[in-house]
């Protein structure tokens, strides 16, 4: 167990060294800040002080080495436009974002569950047949597209929700928090709803085909044969078998619910972290760039990390098939 | 039973025939039709050119659905802020998505197919090597992959199908690879190596056809996710230029006048991306059951 944890996490700093390379490189070859950045009326000779001060006159093997020491250093830059470390403007932004991702992911599991569920149980009723044309939907419509439909019927039409911010906050151990007011839930219910369409519809699906595939086995027709009620061997039987795929899923989903924000969150002008890449990439804020792109694929890295070791420790087949190969 | 010496009926004929068994698959069939023709035909089916900037009248911006224009043509989905008729502008954002979405992944599908049948075949350390490639791109979300690479390389028409290329081919080589392993065991790839065929010809003739199936199914689900990313995209202003408006760009276009109730500019081709994607998705759902053999009666 101890050498397969250590055999991930180190492919998993691997990946990581790669990717910041593939990122650092590419954003680097892209358009030239001196343009964006400096006043074109300057002298020559502020100019370059500029970009002496910006770091952007030394060769590029030069300049990843200098960002590496210093992201290891917790430091990746700092942002063009801002002034500020770009580590910094993204963690201040990263709290919207992870509220609006938890949301999301909490209505898919508390509404997709049980109708995934109830599509498994009875897969010829008329609700069933609902539910399964209604995750179709869930699965073709456009995840911005439904969100300007949104904001057209509830703000604009009906005028009962706001179209677009965060609204209020509220400081919970020095971190700004929507969900304790109701003017922040007001706020919140159109985005999170919006972010969460896709994965309720993934959820119905991979509930119901996992209750299906549980209702044949063995152990509940002896579950059956024993007399339990259906509410005892569906509650009981059924669902705990189903959950541990539906756990690891919901789990490996999250990295790419953050990633899906950056759309919700330039639709409803959610001050969150993919609201702030999309603004850094149209004024090419490398540094924001970089130091984002790096951030979340850490962050889906240790995501699966964590799945996965959590996975191959519940069911040691995995761990054994890894071995192999 | 069929009768032991009744003509065995032609795969193509069975899988056709569970196809439009299923109502809901065949009016999704139909409607991908109509919306593939729509897209080539637009040209013929559209009075203006949208982006012939003489043919638009700034007098006509922004009319409601079904009013009549200064020249007293009637615009049934409105014009938007340039005057520009909206059912127009759908049909020719329709074939700008389509061609895009088709072409990424055409291109994807061969790179897959190659990569995946080379590693099932060469197996050993290549194929190792380019399963972990795939597992982690894999584990990465798409939209992901697709902006990184887009910062990568920069913006424009070429770049978003090289970031959809991307995207998909992990997809297929996955599929193919684990299809031409089980193939590769069975007893007529057996029987060609008894005939002493060439490698390429085992592989090309009898293993690849076999391995066609999950691959259409693939194909057919990935279409659409490439429709729907690249829409995506440009909706974020990171996609297709200005000057090639996919529906994507046209709903981004909407946004402004959203909330000044001008709901059709966003609306409409909001409509037409959604039908298309919905036909693609009720078409791959019906292909994966027919051509799966465990769900056959």
């Amino acid at each position: 167990m101890l050498a397969y944890v250590v055999r991930r996490a180190l492919q998993s700093v691997v990946v990581l060294v790669a990717m910041s390379m593939l990122v650092f490189v590419g954003v680097y070859e892209v358009g030239n800040p001196v343009d964006i950045l400096i006043n074109p009326q300057a002298e020559p000779i502020e100019r370059e002080r500029a970009i002496a001060a910006l770091g952007l006159d030394r060769p590029l093997p030069a300049q990843y080495a200098h960002f590496l020491s210093g992201a290891l250093h917790g430091d990746l830059g700092r942002s063009f436009v801002h002034g500020v470390p770009a580590i910094s403007l993204i963690l201040q932004r990263m709290p919207a974002t992870l509220e609006l991702a938890i949301a999301a992911m909490l209505i898919a599991i508390i509404v997709g569950i049980p109708l995934g569920l109830l599509a498994g149980l009875h897969p010829r009723s008329l609700a069933a047949r609902a539910i399964m044309a209604g995750s179709i939907l869930g699965f073709s419509l456009p995840t911005f597209w439904v969100g300007l439909m949104l904001i057209m019927v509830f703000s604009v039409m009906l005028g009962v929700l706001p179209s677009s911010g965060r609204g209020p906050t509220t400081d919970v151990l020095g971190v700004p928090v929507s969900f304790l007011s109701i003017e922040g839930w007001r706020h919140l219910l159109l985005p999170a709803l919006n972010l969460a369409l896709f994965k309720l519809a993934l959820l119905i699906r991979l509930t119901r085909a996992g209750t299906r595939e549980a209702l044949l086995q063995d152990y509940v027709k002896f579950a059956r044969a024993k007399g339990l009620t259906n509410a005892r061997v569906v509650g009981v039987h059924v669902l705990r078998n189903i959950l541990v795929p539906i756990v690891t899923v919901i789990g490996l989903e999250f990295g790419s619910v953050i990633a899906f924000a950056i759309v919700t969150e330039s639709v409803f002008a959610w001050p969150g972290m993919g609201k702030l890449l999309v603004d850094s990439i149209g004024l090419l804020d490398r540094p924001v760039i970089v130091a984002y792109l790096l951030l979340i694929v850490a962050i889906v890295i240790v995501i699966n990390l964590a799945v996965d070791i959590l996975y191959s420790a519940l069911d040691p087949r995995v761990r054994l098939a890894g071995q192999d190969a | 039973m069929n009768a032991p010496h009744a003509p065995a009926e032609a795969p193509l004929q069975r899988v056709l025939r569970d196809f439009v068994s299923d109502p809901v698959a065949l009016a999704g069939a139909v409607l991908l039709l109509l919306i593939v023709a729509a897209a080539i035909a637009a040209p013929l089916l559209s009075w203006q050119n949208p982006y012939d900037l003489a043919q638009l009248d700034l007098m006509d911006g922004r009319l409601p659905p079904g009013a009549r224009g200064a020249a007293g043509r009637v615009y049934w989905l409105g014009t938007d802020d340039q005057g520009r008729d909206m059912a127009c502008a759908i049909l020719y954002g329709l074939r700008i998505s389509l061609v895009v979405g088709a072409s990424a992944t055409i291109v994807a599908l061969a790179i897959g197919l190659t990569t995946g049948l080379v590693a099932a075949v060469a197996g050993g350390k290549l194929d190792a090597l380019v399963m972990r490639i795939v597992d982690i791109q894999l584990s990465f979300p798409a939209i992901l992959i697709a902006l990184i690479l887009l910062a990568v390389v920069g913006q424009g028409t070429g770049k978003i199908v090289v970031a959809l290329i991307a995207v998909q081919w992990a997809y297929y080589a996955r599929t193919v690879r684990s299809a031409a392993i089980v193939e590769k065991r069975k007893e007529y790839v057996e029987a060609a190596r008894g005939l002493a065929l060439s490698r390429t010809r085992i592989v090309v003739r009898h293993v690849l056809p076999n391995c066609l199936p999950p691959m259409l199914v693939v194909a057919s689900v990935q279409i659409a996710s490439a429709i729907a990313l690249e829409a995506t995209l440009s909706f974020l202003g990171l996609g297709l230029p200005i000057t090639e408006p996919s529906l994507g760009l046209l709903i981004a276009n909407g946004y402004q006048y959203l909330l000044s109730g001008k709901y059709w500019i966003s609306f409409f081709p909001g409509i037409a991306l959604l039908l298309t994607i919905l036909s693609i998705n009720l078409v791959s759902d019906q292909l994966r059951d027919v051509l799966n053999p465990r769900l056959q009666r």
